[in-house]
């Protein structure tokens, strides 16, 4: 009977592993054939797309095309800015939002809450030409503030609602015995309530930041104009109606990955768990 | 330090009223333990006296202050949380000196009053350790340090010792009572235990229902319950209780007609117009003795036996079918099944009304008396 049960655990673990494996194998593949790709010379990209570089295919020119375009840093610093203010401004106010809604009973909490939770169901690019004439009224057109006013716009409602959820889970002894410890409500918030959800925080910050940092929609619309593309825009100027330089749009994808890669290894060290072990028992 | 005083509290939830207007003095250095079931509204008080529950009628006076309507800081309060609530991310001495920092305490006498209350509660060698990394007592140390450390005019006590084991709850109490001792401070404490209660009172305040049943000492509570429930509450195990029919009374004693049969003379004083009325007739187990003669005879069958060493509960069956609990010396040889005859004093037994209320004894025989 016990060896019966074990061996389906067994098999049970090995089917989710496979599973998740080959999901693992699906979701990397186009990058890793993107990164291979952009090591290549455009006969070797074409001849044999799938092999690795070898001594008469490899070839850095797509990297060097894309660092003599001096432009290329201005997209990359575009892209860096407006995803890291987006970020601060998004966890903060969604942070403060989340904890109001949570913590404090106040007519219309219920209906503000369900107000934020359309967001998250209404996708915002339905409201682009009004985001749009909005912008050229509000005369922002070209600027990175319109890209990050926008991006805080479609990342608050998701990031509010998970955040609640996890406010809801601190104890609420927690916050009474710092009421009773004459701690002000800012301080509670900032000093016991911010670090205790850090992982949810780090969470919400990979949410946000991946669909913004490839995000071409909008930098397209709002922010087209010289010295103000972001990386994925800048992207395009190799892929061409007739010709497009391989070599160096894949270049640039592989080094579009990196500084989202280092953000993601930032936050995901945020991700421990348990961290609220030991305030109650 | 101060006095607390408690006039007329309410407190309703929309239609529900929990508190039905709540009086209750304590005076400065007072150890007052707040004891009743589930549900009765101790906690509640407690968190009305804390600031974290709005007061609904009625006024809270600390040091002669309304506070009503004033924050939890600013009532000089300090509370104790069964669950300890601390901070998990931070140690154990920025956990006790942390209230005290956002209050810009200076930095040399914040250090000293945090070693202070750490050295009292033998904390010295945790300071550096985080909550989870502490074992159930010492986190409920540390909970009770932060307090200290605040130096509050009413230290309050949520059901402290609940989430301890056994022997670790006994030892805190100990600490507690010491610490009482050596601080002097007035303490509310809410238990649902009666032997915490009873160790630890000046003044227990026992609850039902929303309402205060009787205040008094721990022997006052023991000895003269002003009404059934407070008779039943204290005490371990409760007392028993039988119904009994009024046949006659005196200026002084009162007749009662036995369930089993036969009579027993009273010292009750019962008001005439009581006479042919049931009421409830109660005697602790501890005054029942085995094998005399008395005022209140038992005979039944022993239908369990609880041997706890230094003495043993027997659980005897009455022939009418009430049960009734009595306590035998420790090396007692009593069996299931036996029959057995045990008796009380008249002075030992308790007389309560239809409604609950106690009768009043006289000539209380002074075994059975919390005057000193």
């Amino acid at each position: 009977m016990a060896l019966n049960v074990r061996k389906d655990h067994a098999s049970r673990a090995v089917i989710v592993h496979a599973v998740l494996l080959s999901y693992t194998l699906i979701a990397l593949y186009p990058v890793f054939l993107i990164v291979i790709n952009a090591f290549k010379s455009r006969k070797g990209i074409f001849r044999e797309p799938m092999a690795l570089p070898t001594t008469q295919t490899f070839s850095l020119s797509g990297f060097e095309k894309v660092l003599d375009k001096a432009d290329f840093g201005t997209y990359f610093f575009n892209s860096i800015s407006v995803t890291v203010v987006t970020i601060v401004v998004v966890l903060l106010l969604a942070a403060m939002a989340a904890w109001a809604l949570s913590e404090y009973k106040f007519p219309l909490n219920t209906a503000l809450a369900i107000y934020l939770a359309i967001g998250i169901m209404v996708p915002i690019r339905l409201g682009t030409v009004s985001i749009l004439s909005l912008m050229v009224d509000l005369g922002l057109v070209n600027t990175l503030t319109s890209l990050v006013l926008v991006y805080v716009a479609q990342g608050l409602p998701l990031a509010i609602f998970i955040l609640t959820e996890f406010m809801h889970q601190i104890p609420k002894d927690l916050k009474e015995a710092a009421r009773c410890d004459g701690v002000g409500e800012f301080k509670i918030f900032f000093a016991i309530i911010l670090p205790l959800v850090r992982p949810a925080v780090a969470t919400v910050a990979v949410f946000t930041m991946i669909p913004i940092w490839n995000d071409l929609w909008f930098p397209l619309i709002l922010a087209p104009g010289d010295g103000k593309q972001t990386i994925t825009l800048g992207v395009q100027q190799f892929i061409g109606q007739y010709v497009t330089d391989w070599n160096a749009v894949l270049a640039s994808l592989s080094l579009a990955i990196i500084p989202i890669l280092i953000l993601y290894l930032i936050f995901s060290r945020q991700l421990i768990r348990g961290l609220t072990s030991g305030a109650v028992k | 330090m101060a006095d607390l005083k408690l006039d007329q509290i309410r407190k309703s939830y929309g239609a529900v009223d929990v508190l039905h207007g709540i009086d209750l003095d304590v005076k400065d250095g007072e150890f007052v333990v707040f004891v009743g079931p589930s549900g009765c509204g101790k906690s509640t008080l407690l968190r009305i006296i804390a600031g974290l529950e709005d007061i609904t009628g009625g006024d809270l006076m600390i040091d002669g202050d309304i506070v009503n309507n004033k924050t939890p800081k600013d009532r000089g309060i300090a509370m104790v949380f069964q669950s300890y609530a601390l901070y998990p991310h931070m140690t154990v001495y920025k956990n006790m000196a942390f209230g005290l920092k956002l209050a810009k305490t200076d930095k040399s006498a914040l250090d000293q009053r945090v070693r202070a209350a750490a050295s009292t509660l033998q904390l010295d060698n945790l300071l550096d350790r985080r909550p989870s990394e502490l074992s159930g007592g010492q986190r409920q140390r540390v909970a009770i340090g932060r307090a200290i450390v605040r130096q509050p005019k009413v230290f309050l006590f949520d059901e402290p010792l609940s989430n301890l084991d056994a022997a670790l709850r006994v030892q805190t109490r100990i600490e507690i009572a010491k610490l009482h001792q050596k601080l002097k401070s007035t303490i509310v404490y809410v238990t649902h235990d009666q032997i915490e209660a009873m160790t630890l009172a000046d003044k227990i305040v026992v609850m039902n229902a929303g309402r205060v049943e009787q205040v008094g000492s721990p022997m006052t509570l023991y000895h003269h319950p002003k009404t059934r429930f407070v008779a039943g509450f204290i005490g371990s195990p409760a007392m028993n209780f039988t119904r009994v029919k009024i046949t006659a009374t005196g200026a002084e004693t009162v007749t009662v007609e036995m369930p089993g049969g036969g009579t027993a003379i009273l010292p009750f004083a019962v008001p005439a117009g009581q006479v042919g009325k049931e009421v409830e007739l109660g005697i602790r187990p501890e005054h029942l003795e085995l094998n005399r003669d008395g005022d209140l005879p038992v005979t039944g069958e022993v239908e369990v036996v609880e041997k706890l060493g230094d003495s043993t509960y027997l659980y005897v069956g009455l022939p009418n079918g009430d049960r009734v609990t009595l306590r035998a010396p420790g090396h007692s040889r009593v069996k299931i099944g036996e029959k057995v005859t045990a008796a009380a004093d008249g002075g030992a037994a308790h007389l309560f009304d239809e409604n609950g209320k106690a009768f009043t004894k006289v000539n209380c025989p002074a075994e059975y008396s919390a005057d000193e």
